[in-house]
């Protein structure tokens, strides 16, 4: 009766959460009689999506594409780099330093040189958002393969597996789990990128509409945008935690599974 | 005959020689043999960890190895399985120099090392995707493969779980299908690493008589490498005693206690006396180590902590 109930409470919890943080903000906006351009209710926000809703969802839209296409690429080049980092301590001694490097210096910094090499527009944005969520898919792709047991490795190799043997049956099962972990970053990573590049440099995209709004002082418009943009951001990461579940399960070891019994 | 260098004066109480053990091979021909092996980690001025070791195992014999801790006993077996290769001597397997690591060699460790992502049954299986010639039949023969892996499991008592995956397993019934994992592409040699360090005593001894029961059954050579020595006496034909690091063969004793061998033989007088003898044997190579330790204790203590 309590177990479940308990459940329920844990499925409702976010719900719960958000609809309160909004009453609260509702309440203290209209409270305090604070100014629609400084800080607008969520009322006033959902007012200006509903009214400008057709240009929000396309702009939205056009995020969206350039989020998931650099996030795309990000799982290629990220997935191969981390292969390639991981299964060889050569090529990792050479290249971490030079990627840890790379990952340091601030993306929105690299936008204005985009733009020289690919325009201003899409293309930009999407290697933005590309080169924001690759680095922490190649790390933990390596990171999940440098794991695999050294005795598992011993035994397959004394049964003759090559290389890549051991990197299909062991090592890539091995760095699955860490893979869907770091997608679930990654996803929200190529959001930002996306959204910082069309912000300096589009003329589409949600980023470019919020510089609009901002530019007129729409500044429930300019809400309206983020809560577009943080809602795309849950979407995607629900939707990548839920495969995340089904294919590596067997990563989260449900206590009431286990079978008890000493030797048996 | 088992040819063997006699280092120091140790081999002294070699028991007896077992001929009841020993199967059908014609002798004289050693399956397992080691020349004069030696092993430095880290170039010639490295850690040494075997030195001058000689063995001569002939087919489906049950071999145990046991030592000091850190007396390259783990290095043995990455010697033989070709793992390493020897900075001295050679070894050879089956006739022919080891060069590379073998191809068809059972090994287990410690560690079950079972691949937590898939189900038992499919754990087992995973040599007969390696190894040829099963690799290239297994699918076309699937049934007749799922057929050879349950009948192993249900030889350790696993039929039931062949669905389940490890984590939901206690550790002894995990490693019961660590063993049937080595076995299931019928190995001619049988490398096992401590099997049982992990377990406790009741789940050990019952693993030691299914491990017999299978070895009884197949006869596949079989080294065990051990610390525990009432381990080594229950299972081994033969138990070699290796000295402290730089580790070498000093006594060799044959078992020729009968077959099967039950928890209460280990009971019996000759068994304990067995048991006794290696002991003392171990005891004072430990003493002499330390002894030595402490002469030269600039030299050989930096080298103490690391194991083999």
């Amino acid at each position: 009766m309590t177990a479940s109930k308990r459940r329920w409470l844990e499925r409702l919890a976010p719900w719960i959460v958000t609809i309160g943080l909004l009453v609260i903000w509702q309440v203290v906006v209209v409270a305090f009689r604070i100014e629609p351009f400084i800080m607008p209710s969520p009322s006033a926000i959902f007012d200006a999506f509903v009214q400008y809703r057709d240009s929000i969802l396309i702009h939205a839209w056009q995020t969206m594409v350039s989020t998931l296409l650099g996030f795309s690429l990000g799982i290629v080049v990220g997935l191969l780099l981390g292969i390639f980092i991981g299964s060889s301590r050569l090529v990792y001694a050479g290249l971490y330093p030079v990627l840890i490097g790379f990952n340091s210096v601030p993306k929105v910094a690299m936008v204005p040189v985009l733009v020289l090499w690919l325009g201003i527009g899409q293309p930009t944005a999407v290697v933005t958002a590309f080169l924001l969520c690759f680095f922490p898919i190649a790390v933990n792709v390596a990171t999940g393969l440098a794991t695999v047991e050294p005795e598992l490795e011993d035994v397959l190799r004394s049964l003759g597996a090559s290389k890549t043997d051991l990197l299909i049956k062991v090592g890539l099962p091995r760095a699955m789990p860490y893979f869907f972990a770091s997608l679930k970053v990654a996803i929200t990573l190529a959001f930002v990128g996306a959204v910082i590049s069309e912000t300096l440099a589009s003329n589409d995209g949600i980023g470019y509409l919020m510089i609009q709004a901002s530019s007129q002082f729409r500044v429930p418009l300019m809400f309206a945008g983020l809560a577009v943009i943080a809602a795309m951001g849950v979407v995607t990461y629900v939707v990548f935690a839920v495969i995340e579940r089904r294919v590596t399960g067997w990563a989260v070891r449900g206590q009431n599974m286990s079978i008890s019994g000493g030797g048996g | 005959m088992l040819a063997l260098a006699t280092p120091p004066a140790a081999m002294a109480p070699s028991a007896s020689s077992g001929p009841d053990t020993a199967p059908s091979s014609p002798p004289g021909t050693p399956f397992v043999q080691l020349d004069g092996v030696g092993l430095s980690y880290g170039g010639p001025q490295g850690l040494k960890a075997l030195n001058n070791t000689n063995m001569a195992i002939e087919k489906g014999r049950f071999i145990a190895v046991v030592g000091p801790s850190g007396c390259g006993k783990s290095s043995l077996m990455k010697l033989v399985t070709g793992l390493q290769p020897p900075t001295q001597g050679s070894v050879s397997v089956n006739g022919a120099k080891v060069n590379g690591p073998l191809k068809i060699v059972g090994m287990a460790f410690q560690n079950p090392s079972l691949l937590p992502w898939r189900p038992l049954l499919s754990n087992v299986m995973l040599p007969l995707e390696i190894v040829q010639p099963h690799r290239s039949r297994l699918r076309a023969n699937k049934a007749e493969y799922l057929a050879k892996a349950r009948a192993l499991l249900e030889t350790v008592g696993l039929q039931e779980f062949e669905t389940k995956f490890p984590w939901m397993l206690s550790g002894g019934m995990q490693q019961r299908a660590n063993l049937c994992r080595s076995l299931i592409h019928d190995p001619d040699l049988l490398m096992l690493d401590e099997p049982f360090g992990a377990l406790d005593a009741f789940t050990r001894e019952e693993l030691w008589g299914v491990l017999q029961e299978v070895w009884m059954e197949r006869r596949f050579t079989c080294i065990l490498v051990t610390h525990d020595l009432r381990e080594a006496a229950y299972l081994a034909d033969t138990i070699y005693v290796m000295s402290a690091r730089p580790g070498t063969i000093i006594a060799r004793h044959e078992v020729d206690l009968p077959r099967p061998r039950t928890v209460d033989t280990t009971f019996e007088p000759r068994f304990v006396d067995l048991v006794h003898t290696i002991r003392s044997e171990i005891a004072q190579v430990r003493n002499e180590a330390k002894k030595a330790a402490k002469a030269g204790a600039t030299k050989a203590g930096t080298t103490e902590q690391k194991a083999s």
